[in-house]
């Protein structure tokens, strides 16, 4: 589409929300497009990463296995052993798979060739913040009981009785509606605006470039915020996957503790 | 254009999941957590597992070093002070013991100059007596003869003769 403008050399169309709906490599196979192949691609880099460096675990890490392991320590200690504390262990696997998973799709919005943050469209965060709305609801039913889990969310202990008819549904809001949708929305739409902010500068430094004499010398100046929006988007994807975690364990915390 | 019929759907709301994306994004998902499961965190946790044993294990066994170097020293110490006690006994033992030889030794010797002295004064005073009877003897019969010789008188009767002598004696004796 913008290829299209350029080509008419046109005035600078903007990049909008239609940018990141990429048409499918082979036909009309909606299973072809770019995001759906790097999420594969990162399942298979994930997967042979770690694989790699904890295949030979030994006491004194190589510095590919520390690289592993520390990465596998952090959701390990920071996230899961802090968070949930002496029950933690059940969770790590899938804290860390998570976050491995986030952290790489999101990267890739920023890698040569690759650049497109698959965690951008919206399908796969609602997926993750399913996984994890799920896993914390599960816990919460068979570590409580279904009755006894859904009364202490719904009438918080140790609140007088009028102040149920504000906090109820507020509570029931919060647990079954608000935190799957902020856990998955926040990573979508940090993904989603980070890379449509990119698209702008380097896109525009594009247009620019191809204009007339005077707009040529703020190209480079585009271009410059673009490459430094691209180190503050890097920081983003990290944070995000990390919030995304967090919040996760945080969740499941709150399900295991016996009131919240 | 043609293409994105769906696509255009969804160009308008991003908020709108695409269902080939949730399939994918499941699946994915889920092979990985399987295999990080499977694969890789039972990995770490034998390396971090390994290498806590490790850490332990050392400090175990220096904590065990330590302790049995302390109960060796305490037991040397022990031994030192023994030995010491034992060696200030032996030593004043010797030295009573040294002691009483000494006294054994000088009584004995006072006893063999005390036997020595009194023999010698024994047979000192029989070789008197003997001297005085040999003596007394030898100056009767010089003092017999010379007497038979002056007074002419036969004193060879033995009886007289012996009376003679003592008299003669007794009356030396007298005149002294």
């Amino acid at each position: 589409m913008l290829g299209l403008a350029f080509a008419k050399g046109g005035g600078f169309v903007p990049p909008s929300t239609a940018d990141f709906n990429l048409p499918p490599a082979i036909g009309n196979n909606p299973y072809t497009t770019k995001p759906i192949f790097l999420v594969v691609l990162s399942v298979v880099l994930i997967s042979v990463f770690f694989i790699a460096a904890s295949r030979k675990a030994l006491v004194v890490p190589s510095k590919f296995q520390f690289a592993g392991e520390s990465i596998y320590g952090f959701v390990r200690n920071s996230i899961g052993e802090e968070i949930i504390g002496h029950e933690f262990m059940r969770f790590v696997p899938f804290l860390f798979t998570l976050f491995t998973f986030i952290l790489t799709n999101n990267v890739f919005g920023i890698i040569p060739l690759l650049q497109f943050p698959a965690m951008s469209h919206v399908s796969f965060p609602y997926v993750l913040a399913g996984f994890s709305f799920v896993i914390f609801h599960w816990v919460g039913i068979k570590k409580q009981g279904l009755g006894k889990y859904l009364k202490g969310i719904a009438f918080m202990p140790g609140v007088p009785k009028a102040v149920y008819i504000l906090l109820t549904p507020i509570e029931v809001a919060t647990f079954f509606l608000v935190r799957p949708l902020t856990l998955s929305l926040r990573l979508f739409a940090n993904m989603f605006a980070g890379h449509l902010l990119l698209l702008v500068f380097i896109m525009g430094g594009d247009h620019l470039i191809r204009g007339v004499i005077g707009l040529k010398i703020i190209a480079p100046f585009a271009f410059t915020f673009g490459i430094g929006m691209t180190f503050f988007e890097f920081m983003v994807q990290c944070l995000q996957a990390y919030i995304f975690t967090l919040l996760t364990a945080l969740f499941i915390a709150g399900a295991l503790a016996d009131e919240h | 254009m043609s293409l994105r019929t769906t696509a255009a759907e969804a160009a308008a709301n991003p908020l709108i999941p695409h269902t080939a994306e949730l399939i994918v994004g499941f699946i994915a998902f889920s092979l990985l957590f399987l295999v990080l499961k499977s694969r890789v965190v039972p990995m770490f946790e034998k390396a971090f597992a390994a290498r806590t044993e490790a850490i332990q294990g050392g400090m175990e066994k220096a904590e065990k070093a330590q302790r049995e170097a302390e109960v060796a020293l305490e037991k040397y110490t022990l031994q030192l002070t023994e030995a010491r006690t034992e060696a200030q006994k032996i030593r004043e033992e010797a030295r009573v013991q040294g002691a009483a030889i000494i006294e054994d030794l000088r009584s004995k010797a006072q006893e063999e100059a005390a036997r020595i002295t009194a023999a010698a004064t024994a047979s000192i005073e029989a070789e008197r007596q003997q001297a005085i009877t040999s003596l007394r003897n030898e100056v009767g019969t010089l003092a017999t003869e010379l007497a038979s010789k002056i007074v002419g008188e036969a004193l060879d009767d033995q009886v007289r003769q012996s009376r003679i002598v003592d008299r003669f004696l007794d009356d030396l004796e007298k005149s002294k």
